[in-house]
């Protein structure tokens, strides 16, 4: 059988299986669009400082969607992979002439297939609820594939923490540090609006900063290559990153098996 | 309260807090989320305060403070909860039901041992708060009040997971033990004072009864004391309106193992 058909066949079972559990897929759609709709009403009043980017709040923080329910997909594609290597199944797939990457894609298939999915929700209700793209329509499908990127990325992180650790409760422990990761980011106000130095700093360096920019800029103010380009080279950094620290994790794990 | 339900109840807070120091990784997550808010919306969102129409005696880092303290004390219940649903997971739970002389005594404890957690990483982020500079304008007194507010919070919230524990005796449930908590707490003005806000989450928040203890709180803090009896009696009724359901619940699981 192809790389190609290894991949579909794993990356199908990971995906029914995820969207099976609706505990699953539930959170990572809802609990972005809670905290939107929560800093969108909140955080109004803070469009009225002078200099703001926009005039409403909803514009701003819509991204900040996207790399959440990117960041909750990664967690549950890691502890579906890690669930895997506990039942035995991934050493059970190591014996067969399975390509590792198609192993790792496929198996990371059903948290980034939530977060694919999760992208075209959070695109759709920001608009019914008032999301104004300068971009046009181009920038909105850009922004999509971004979103897309970024999470297929994540998946990454996930896949290495599954892999390494061979544990979901490990790999769900890590959801704080991510969630931490977010939070002393850009995502509630633009780096010039953020007071206190050492958060700014901290908020200028974080990954994730890039990657909100880079879509942000496409909803507010236009084509952008300054934010959009290092958003894209920090979600493939991420990627070639987790996905090759992965790949060597499982080449040990199996050379141990 | 007769000797043996304390009894129980010492008994059971004695496990959760042995249980707590032998393993951190049970105590970390209570510290951290509280923590990350606090930095996340002290630090990041200071700017807010230059908002016009926002004003607040103590500052901004206070404002916020008071916020995440609260969380904190409705966090250390719904934890406390997760100890429950894995003790039903691991059949503990059943052969205490079946042991305890006293099953109120069961509830005591847990309300006890959520107390416990909530004095222990209460005081870690005061300390935290404090060492990074936040004004204090409350008078000792105040600053007590608060804590009480927010130990009422803590015993609603633990007895709220202890009804759903003893209702579904599965940590599945950990996701809705957390979730209505969560909104409610956002439901109240987080970033703002209330009439800053404007549109669905004003009315929300105005109907909210977090609102008023988060105000008599951030009153308390800086010293300019508002809503007091109201918070009180809010905290005191939804403290007694969750002891109902706990007890409710106790009941049926009683009935489960009879």
């Amino acid at each position: 059988m192809s790389s190609a058909g290894q991949l579909a066949l794993i990356g199908r079972r990971s995906v029914s299986r995820t969207f099976r559990q609706p505990v699953l897929v539930v959170p990572v759609i809802l609990f972005p669009l809670v905290l939107l709709a929560v800093n969108a009403a909140g955080l109004a009043s803070i469009t009225e400082l002078p200099g703001f980017p926009t005039d409403r709040y909803i514009n701003f923080a819509i991204v900040v969607c996207f790399v959440q329910g990117a960041l909750f997909a990664a967690i549950t594609a890691g502890t579906e992979l890690a669930s895997d290597i506990q039942s035995g199944f991934t050493d059970r797939l190591a014996l067969t002439p399975a390509k590792r990457w198609a192993v790792l894609a496929g198996a990371t298939a059903g948290g980034a297939s939530i977060a694919v999915f999760g992208s075209v929700v959070y695109l759709i209700i920001g608009l019914i609820f008032g999301v104004q793209i300068d971009t046009g329509v181009l920038g909105a499908v850009t922004l999509l594939a971004l979103a897309i990127y970024t999470a297929l990325a994540f998946a990454g992180i996930g896949a290495w923490l599954a892999v390494a650790t061979g544990s979901p409760q490990a790999v769900q422990g890590v959801f704080p540090l991510l969630f931490v990761l977010l939070f002393l980011s850009t995502m509630n106000l633009p780096l010039d609006f953020i007071q206190k130095q050492w958060f700014r700093v901290i908020a200028e360096w974080n990954p994730l900063s890039f990657l909100i920019d880079g879509m942000r800029g496409l909803v507010i103010g236009g084509w952008d290559a300054s934010t959009l380009l290092p958003a894209v080279a920090v979600a493939t950094a991420i990627m070639f990153v987790t996905f090759a620290g992965a790949a060597h994790s499982l080449r040990k794990r199996v050379q141990r098996t | 309260m007769s000797g043996s339900t304390l009894s129980v109840a010492m008994a059971v807070l004695r496990r959760v807090m042995i249980q707590t120091f032998k393993n951190p990784a049970i105590i970390i997550p209570s510290l951290a989320f509280p923590l990350v808010f606090l930095i996340a919306f002290a630090g990041g969102l200071s700017t807010v305060a230059s908002v016009p129409g926002f004003s607040f005696k103590g500052g901004y880092t206070a404002f916020q403070f008071v916020f995440v303290f609260l969380q904190t004390g409705a966090f250390a219940g719904i934890f406390t909860g997760y100890r429950i649903a894995e003790d039903y997971e691991s059949g503990f739970a059943r052969r205490l039901l079946i042991a305890a002389p006293h099953a109120r005594g069961i509830v005591l404890g847990f309300v006890l041992s959520g107390l416990a957690r909530f004095a222990l990483t209460g005081v870690i982020l005061w300390g935290i708060a404090l060492l990074a500079g936040m004004n204090v304008l409350g008078s000792p007194l105040q600053i007590l009040a608060m804590w009480l507010l927010a130990a009422l919070l803590c015993v609603a919230s633990t007895l709220w997971v202890t009804g759903l524990a003893f209702r579904f005796q599965s940590v599945d449930i950990g996701s809705f033990m957390q979730t209505p908590v969560f909104i409610l707490l956002f439901l109240a003005p987080v970033y703002v004072p209330l009439a800053l806000l404007t549109g669905w989450l004003k009315v929300a928040a105005s109907a909210n009864p977090v609102t008023a203890i988060l105000d008599a709180s951030r009153g308390f803090i800086s010293g300019e004391q508002t809503k007091v009896a109201l918070a009180f009696a809010l905290a005191l009724g939804l403290a007694a309106l969750m002891g109902l359901w706990a007890g409710l619940q106790l009941r049926r699981a009683q009935r489960g193992v009879a």
